[in-house]
């Protein structure tokens, strides 16, 4: 689908936000003294009086993109997500309550922060996030797909929550990634005994173990599911009904993120066998990413070993 | 109907509908008129919490003068035409005081009157806290205390970028000023150099559960604000007169916020309310709400 090419996410989304910017008066831009690792400066050098950055304080950043969305501005907003949870009552009582049309940016999710630890590794937003009524949640798992979003969140009217993280990653898209579509799951592989549906950077990790499954005889599906919410039913359903095994995959709690979300489809629509690779309600440490996915069990060997014990019973 | 426990007569006694131009600047009415409309407004909220039989009367009272001041006198808006974007603004960040907002909303015309004995029950678009997307003339949701003068700046910044001359009211109870967002928020307002904004603090110096002054003490407020770097006016926000000047005054400010520290008594116009922190969220016995409204049109006094 792709050329083998490390990128990053966050620029290209920085970028796609710039370049919107350009072409809409009305989108604007809030930060908290995180835009230039967001890259959300970009658009702040272009555009400077749409650009506010509030300083460190997370609560008024929301409260403000709110105000802005109340007066007819369609508003990309973003930080850390560790430092924006604090803003959870915001979000859920301006931008959720009333749909206001800002994107969130959730930034440096995830175990694969790395270095600066477990206080900074958000591993609950997805399940949080999906909780509150009108937010759309997705997770892109490399810069062209990162791109697709921003253009489409800026033409979609609502809530949105970004999910991005710090590490360069794989491209799995080519770019303009015009096969993206926020809501459709997109099957990157197709295989027959199991299907692994992934989100964010663990798209990588599944296509890695669908590799090594099929040296050792198992054909697995591999299924981006980069919307968890609203959450493409039928793509998991025909995984379910194809493969008769799913596992899914995120750098995520595996309380209330994209497993559940995908059990919470399979126990109403097709109950299906089914194993969730995350982070097993335990908050991360310091480390380089690969240690930690390693350690923590959410690598590609999790995910293989996952399948081979669904498919061996 | 509104019927006998109206004791002021005003032109809408008549059953005629006012003719205000409320896009004006300057409405034209006089004081003694104001007075009788923050009456009406006092009847208002105690009929509708009487119908609801919870709710909020103590910090509804206490802000009353100064939404009858705003929609009556100086706020720039329209009725007929809610969203109409050269209004001007006004957000009750001190959402429980609903009943209030809602009631001078419907004399204004916003719904009828009646609408307001809905106030809080089922499938009514008087929610507890208001709700933007329910009802006409609301600007944004209530509930959560401290997030109103953000979106006040947000909303600033957006007419500011669009060249419209409209101002941003924000009402915040002193009890909210504990909230920390608050703060975030006043020292962003300066940064950005709002003028077009104006937060009015309605200080009744009473909370849910006792007074600011011990459950946080919040003073000096206005020296607060003052090293905020805003432009402060202190006033006595029952007095209409007061009110409508300070905003004036508001008004003519260049480079930077104002704000507005209003002095006034939690529950207001009703003797055994004020100043109680007990009517914070309590809705008393039908007698008790005859008799607050007798107090509030000076029957039998």
């Amino acid at each position: 689908m792709s050329e083998q090419k490390l990128d990053s996410m966050r620029k290209a989304l920085g970028v796609a936000i710039q370049e919107l910017g350009a072409k809409n008066i009305d989108i604007v831009v809030v930060g908290a003294d995180t835009t230039e690792s967001v890259h959300l400066d970009l658009f702040g050098k272009d555009f400077p009086d749409r650009f506010f950055n509030v300083g460190i304080a997370e609560q008024n950043m929301v409260g403000i993109a709110a105000g802005l969305a109340f007066g007819g501005k369609t508003v990309f907003c973003g930080t850390y997500m560790v430092f924006m949870e604090r803003a959870i009552d915001q979000i859920r009582n301006t931008i959720g309550y009333c749909g206001l049309d800002v994107k969130l940016i959730g930034a440096h999710t995830g175990l694969s922060v790395g270095p600066d630890g477990g206080s900074h590794q958000t591993i609950e937003d997805i399940a949080i996030m999906r909780a509150i009524p009108k937010f759309r949640v997705v997770a892109p798992c490399d810069a062209p797909s990162a791109k697709a979003i921003a253009k489409q969140a800026a033409e979609t009217r609502g809530p949105f929550y970004i999910r991005i993280v710090r590490p360069d990653s794989m491209n799995v898209y080519a770019d303009p990634a015009d096969d993206f579509k926020v809501g459709k799951a997109n099957v990157l592989r197709e295989g027959k005994d199991v299907s692994i549906i992934a989100c964010g950077i663990m798209v990588q990790e599944a296509l890695k173990a669908a590799d090594k499954l099929a040296t050792s005889g198992v054909s697995a599906s591999v299924i981006d599911c980069h919307t968890i919410k609203p959450i493409d039913e039928d793509a998991i359903v025909r995984a379910a009904s194809s493969t008769g095994r799913i596992v899914t995959a995120e750098d995520h709690n595996v309380i209330g993120g994209l497993g559940s979300a995908v059990a919470e489809v399979l126990s109403r629509k097709r109950p299906t066998p089914m194993s969730i690779v995350g982070v097993r309600d335990t908050f991360g440490e310091s480390g380089g990413q690969p240690e930690l996915m390693a350690k923590y069990g959410i690598s590609s060997d999790s995910i293989f070993e996952e399948a081979k014990r669904l498919v061996k019973t | 109907m509104r019927g006998i426990l109206i004791g002021s007569a005003t032109a809408a006694d008549n059953g005629e509908p006012m003719a205000i131009d409320f896009r004006a600047d300057d409405k034209g009415l006089g004081i003694a008129e104001l007075k009788d409309m923050a009456k009406r407004v006092r009847s208002d909220i105690i009929r509708a919490l009487g119908s609801s039989k919870s709710g909020h009367p103590g910090g509804s009272l206490s802000c009353t003068d100064i939404l009858v001041a705003l929609y009556f006198s100086r706020l720039r808006h329209d009725p007929k035409n809610p969203k109409w974007p050269d209004r001007d603004r006004l957000l009750l960040s001190k959402g429980h005081a609903a009943p209030a907002l809602y009631s001078v909303l419907a004399e204004c015309g916003y719904f009828p009157v009646e609408e307001l004995s809905t106030l809080r029950r089922i499938s009514s678009r008087l929610q507890g806290h208001p709700d933007p997307n329910k009802l006409p003339g609301i600007e944004i949701p209530g509930g959560p205390e401290g997030i109103g003068l953000s979106e006040g700046i947000g909303m600033a910044l957006a007419s500011r970028l669009d060249g419209r001359k409209s101002r941003i009211y924000v009402i915040i109870g002193d009890g909210e000023l504990d909230e920390g967002e608050v703060w975030e928020a006043a020292m962003a307002a300066v940064k950005f150099k709002l003028d077009n904004l104006t937060a009015i603090i309605d200080k009744n110096g009473v909370q849910q559960e006792g007074k600011t002054a011990d459950i946080m003490p919040t003073n000096p407020v206005a020296k607060k604000f003052e090293a905020f770097n805003w432009n402060v006016i202190e006033i006595d926000g029952h007095d209409i007169a007061s009110i409508i000047g300070a905003i004036d005054k508001a008004r003519e400010a260049h480079g930077g916020p104002t704000i507005i520290v209003a002095n006034t008594i939690k529950g207001k116009g009703v003797d055994f309310m004020e100043g109680r922190y007990e009517y914070h969220g309590k809705v008393p016995g039908p007698e008790l709400l005859q008799d607050a409204l007798d107090q509030i049109n000076g029957v039998g006094k």
